[in-house]
C-alpha cells in the first residue's frame, strides 16, 4: 500500500495502548512486523514518563502515526495535532473528533472542518470516519489522501458491522487507500476487511487485550496478508445451489 | 501569579512560558505546550508572557490507539 508517498508492506497498523507491559507491546510490534503504530498525547507529569515511552517506541523503528484521540471539538483536535507534530516530528496525524459518548462515533461535520484546517497547515491527515460516501468525498475534497472508515465502535471487537458500506466505499473510491480503523476483534474480521479490498487495518484492543497479545499480533499479521492475497486472487461468486467440483462426465454406472 | 497547569492550580513567579516550565520542573524534551487552548511551539516559549488565570497544558507521548 502506498499512502502519502510512503510504501507500506504489511497492511496492519497497531495501536500502542492497553498492553499488559511495554515489553509485550514491543514484542507484538516485532512479531507482527507492523510498520506503523499510533500514539497519543496526554498530560505530562514532572517525572517525564512520556519521554521514556517515546524512547521505547522510537527504538522499535516503526513509523509513528500520532492521533487526536479523545478530542471532541475542532479546536481541540487542531491544537492536539499541532502539538503532536512538534513532539513526534511528523506531519502524519490520525484525526479523531469524537461526536458521541456512547459509541465514540466521529463527529463527521467537525471532522471535515478540522481536516480542512490541518491540510491547509501542511498535515497529512488520516481521518477516522464513519462509512459514509459523502463524508468520504468531503474529506477528499479537503485534501485527505486516505480514508479510515470504522468497522464497528472503538474497542467493541464486533468486526465489520456494515460490510456492504465498506464494499460501496471500495467501489466509489477506487484509487484511495482505505484503512478500516476500529471494531476489528478477530483475525477473521481482518481477513474479511482485506477481502473486501480494504488496503489496511488499524487495530489496538483486539491485540492488546487478547489472552496472548503477541500470539494475536502474529495472527492478525497472517490474517491481513491472507485477506489481501485472497482479494487479489479474485474470489468466486457465492451460489445458492451446489455445483459438483468433480466432473460428471465419465462417471461409472455401478447400480 | 496564579495559573492552571494540567488542570491544577499553581502559584509561579516566572513571567514567560519557558521560565514557568523550568520552575515547575518540566525538564523532558518530549513535551508540547498549549496556552489557553492554542499551541505554543518550543521556539516561542521564551517570548510568551503569562498572565494570571492562564491555562497551560503540558502534554507528552502516551500509549494510544
Amino acid at each position: 500500500m502506498r499512502v502519502y508517498d510512503t510504501e507500506i508492506t504489511l497492511p496492519l497498523f497497531l495501536g500502542t495502548a492497553q498492553y499488559p507491559s511495554p515489553a509485550i507491546l514491543q514484542e507484538a510490534i516485532a512479531v507482527s512486523r507492523c510498520e506503523v503504530v499510533t500514539v497519543s498525547l496526554r498530560r505530562e507529569t514532572v517525572d517525564g514518563t512520556g519521554a521514556a515511552f517515546w524512547d521505547m517506541l522510537r527504538a522499535t523503528g516503526t513509523r509513528i502515526l500520532p492521533n487526536t484521540a479523545g478530542c471532541h471539538s475542532v479546536q481541540e483536535a487542531v491544537t492536539t495535532a499541532q502539538m503532536a507534530r512538534e513532539v513526534f516530528a511528523t506531519d502524519w496525524i490520525k484525526l479523531e473528533v469524537i461526536g458521541h459518548a456512547d459509541n465514540l462515533q466521529p463527529d463527521v461535520f467537525a471532522l471535515v472542518e478540522a481536516a480542512n484546517i490541518l491540510v491547509a497547515d501542511g498535515f497529512k491527515v488520516f481521518p477516522y470516519m464513519t462509512d459514509d460516501l459523502v463524508v468520504g468525498e468531503k474529506l477528499l475534497e479537503a485534501g485527505c489522501q486516505v480514508l479510515m472508515p470504522w468497522g464497528a465502535p472503538i474497542g467493541s471487537g464486533q468486526g465489520l458491522r456494515a460490510p456492504d458500506a465498506l464494499r460501496a466505499m471500495r467501489a466509489h473510491f477506487p484509487g484511495v487507500p482505505l484503512i478500516v480503523d476500529a471494531g476489528i476483534g478477530r483475525p477473521s474480521d481482518a481477513v474479511q476487511a482485506m477481502e473486501l479490498g480494504m488496503d489496511a487495518i488499524l487495530l489496538n484492543t483486539a491485540v492488546a487485550r487478547a489472552g496472548d497479545p503477541v500470539g494475536m499480533a502474529r495472527a492478525m499479521a497472517l490474517a491481513v496478508e491472507a485477506g489481501r492475497a485472497g482479494h487479489a486472487a479474485d474470489p468466486i461468486e457465492r451460489r445458492d445451489i451446489a455445483v459438483p467440483s468433480t466432473p460428471v462426465l465419465g462417471i461409472a454406472e455401478l447400480m | 501569579m496564579q495559573i492552571t497547569v494540567n488542570a491544577k492550580p499553581y502559584d509561579i513567579s516566572a513571567e514567560t512560558l519557558g521560565a514557568a516550565l523550568a520552575e515547575l520542573g518540566f525538564a523532558s524534551p518530549a513535551i508540547a505546550t498549549a496556552l489557553n487552548g492554542r499551541f505554543v511551539p518550543t521556539c516561542a516559549r521564551d517570548t510568551i508572557l503569562l498572565a494570571t488565570g492562564d491555562q497551560l497544558e503540558v502534554l507528552a507521548p502516551m500509549q494510544g490507539g
